[in-house]
């Protein structure tokens, strides 16, 4: 079985969002880039996988600059056995999930996942894309994934409850809790991931269909108005008669 | 050219959150000078098909295929697909649900359309541009995007626009055959389990939410965060290590890897505000925070707090809820 699995760079959970002077792009001073925490549980559960099928092998894919490399060199000590750089700024969902796709196309894989989202543009859309494009099923978001030979059952979040999924290979899949506990790497897989294959590809010809002109922080808070404890049931008459919400 | 809305249905009505896409959906079309027709999937009664004329739609389309009661990502595509054609849709409205990504996603590739999802606003349209405002970095932002395409699909944010009921008005339900295949249900259930909503009211869909945090101790008294929700009628939610420990199940858990909700009202009880659990609650209206440390970091985004035990506190708010009748 062949796994791809799809990583995007992101900024580390607990930043302080800022943009650019002319808010056209997303400040990056100072700021720490993370795997995107959704594409830790597709890559967790393909190493996962990979590790329960003998003879299976896991590739990590990511669409980025050379900035990236850190964090695909993270995914590779924490179990997949080697990587795909595709050289390019990600423009938008539609740019991303081309390559993917051009990628996937190349070296047939089997299984393809990735977060259900980035915690940065939060798309929640290249998953269907890449199916599209790859003529294949798609099940978004996916909460548990098993494999049986070349079927896979997989639970799929609705609204209220879940379905039972059955597709056989090749699919894709966009990842999320509670699909398994994600790893972090320890010292003999950040040795060996030095050795592991991070191939550096040319972008396939993709033109964006959306593009960013601004970006904004929502307005401040006016501050919180404090209730005291002893008198808490006034907080109700003025969740009532002052914001109306009850 | 006109506008299509697709409207999820369940249990025979039209689900709250696509009473508001309808909304966003007709008032778009006014404001481009067309009309907007629905495509209805999953279980409905012609009845509330008719209804959605109060939102202002004015034509639905529906295909009785048993088959399409439960969400099946090809079908629904190929169903959507074949009335945007035979409308000439230039916009489809959805809503930022996970049929809406789903099969938002598929589309944009099967029409050549421009995306967007978790849309905020209604798009401005002048000057031929067509600028959509959208959620970003995990409700720590908006961004303003614009949609090249020719064709677009915009996936409207819950709880985002008020859905509009001008009573009386009813839409013409029109029967619609997308001639579908067996290879088009390849992906259909196997199976559909429904989870237990504390007060039957959906998470994602509520209007008011009471959320509990590691502060409530344990799951034994997690009866003080039901019983405020039940008398506010009210979803319950959790933070992400109270659903990590099992006190409450996964569907519950709100935040950056949770769910994303944007009630009117969410009242936090013994939560600290990590910045990953305020990233998914951030956009709700009224944020109320109970919490017995005053320098918890959730009473810088809260709108009204209370310093307090949540096991003193949360007693007097359901009395005093009971009060109002
Ligand atoms: C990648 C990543 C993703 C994450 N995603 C999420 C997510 O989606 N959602 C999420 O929630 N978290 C998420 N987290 C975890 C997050 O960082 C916090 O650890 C978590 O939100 C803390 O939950 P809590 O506030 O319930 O618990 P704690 O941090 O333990 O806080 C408990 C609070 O209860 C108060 N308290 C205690 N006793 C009482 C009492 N008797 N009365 C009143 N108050 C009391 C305390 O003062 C404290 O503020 C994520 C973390 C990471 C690294």
């Amino acid at each position: 079985m062949k796994f791809l699995v799809c990583i995007s760079n992101v900024p580390d959970t607990t930043t302080k969002i800022a943009f650019t002077p002319d808010n056209k792009e997303f400040n990056k001073a100072g700021v720490q880039f993370v795997i995107n925490p959704w594409d830790e549980y597709a890559l967790t559960r393909a190493i996962e996988l990979k590790e329960a099928n003998a003879g299976s092998t896991v590739t990590v894919l990511n669409v980025g600059e050379a900035d990236t490399e850190p964090n695909i060199r993270k995914a590779l000590a924490i179990g997949a056995d080697d990587a795909i750089r595709v050289n390019a700024a990600p423009k938008d969902a539609f740019f991303v999930a081309e390559q993917i796709a051009a990628v996937a196309k190349e070296g047939s894989y089997d299984v393809i996942l990735m977060g259900k989202e980035s915690i940065d543009y939060n798309g929640f859309q290249v998953h269907g894309m890449v199916g599209e494009l790859l003529g294949i099923p798609t099940v978004a978001p996916a909460m548990k994934l098993d494999m049986s030979g070349n079927t896979a059952t997989l639970e799929r979040e609705i609204e209220g409850g879940k379905e039972i999924v059955q597709v056989a290979t090749p699919f894709v899949a966009s990842c999320q809790q509670p699909m398994c506990e994600p790893r972090i790497p320890n010292m003999r897989g950040i040795m060996t991931a030095r050795t592991k294959p991070l191939k550096v590809v040319p972008a396939t010809a993709g033109a964006p269909r959306t593009e960013v002109t601004e970006f904004a922080l929502p307005p401040k808070k006016l501050g919180v108005k404090l209730i005291d404890a002893a008198n808490a049931g006034d907080l109700i008459k003025l969740l009532r008669n002052e914001a109306k919400v009850i | 050219m006109s506008v299509l809305v697709v409207v999820e249905c369940d249990k025979g009505e039209v689900k709250k959150s696509s009473l508001e896409v309808a909304t966003y959906g007709a008032r778009l079309a006014a404001q481009l000078g067309t009309s907007a027709t629905a495509v209805a999937v999953g279980e409905a009664s012609d009845a509330s098909l008719a209804k959605l004329g109060e939102q202002g739609i004015a034509k639905v389309l529906y295909d009785k295929e048993p088959r399409l009661k439960d969400f099946v990502n090809n079908a629904y595509t190929k169903l959507i697909a074949a009335t945007a054609q035979q409308e000439d849709a230039k916009v489809i409205v959805l809503a930022n649900s996970n049929i809406g990504a789903a099969v938002g996603s598929r589309l944009s590739i099967r029409l050549q359309a421009s995306l967007a999802t978790n849309v905020v606003e209604l798009p401005k349209t002048e000057g031929g541009q067509f600028t959509v405002k959208r959620g970003a970095f995990s409700g720590k932002a908006f961004s303003d995007v614009v949609l090249t395409g020719e064709r677009k699909i915009i996936a409207v944010k819950k709880n985002s626009i008020e859905a509009q009921h001008e009573a009386g008005k009813t839409a013409e339900v029109v029967a619609f055959a997308a001639q579908l295949s067996d290879a088009d249900f390849a992906d259909a259930p196997k199976q559909v389990v429904m989870q237990d909503q504390a007060g039957g009211i959906l998470l994602p869909e509520a209007e008011l939410v009471v959320s509990g945090g590691r502060g409530m101790k344990g799951p034994e008294n997690w009866h003080l965060i039901e019983d405020l929700a039940k008398a506010l009628h009210a979803a319950t939610a959790c933070s992400k290590p109270v659903s990590d420990v099992d006190w409450r199940p996964h569907h519950e858990h709100v935040g950056q890897t949770g769910i994303t909700v944007s009630p009117n009202l969410y009242i936090a009880c013994g939560i600290s505000g990590a910045i990953q659990h305020l990233a998914g609650v951030n956009s709700s209206k009224v944020i109320v925070v109970i919490n017995k440390d005053p320098e918890a970091p959730f009473f810088k985004a809260a709108d009204y707090g209370i310093v307090g035990d949540v096991f003193d506190v949360l007693p007097k708010l359901t009395a005093a809820v009971k009060e109002l009748g």
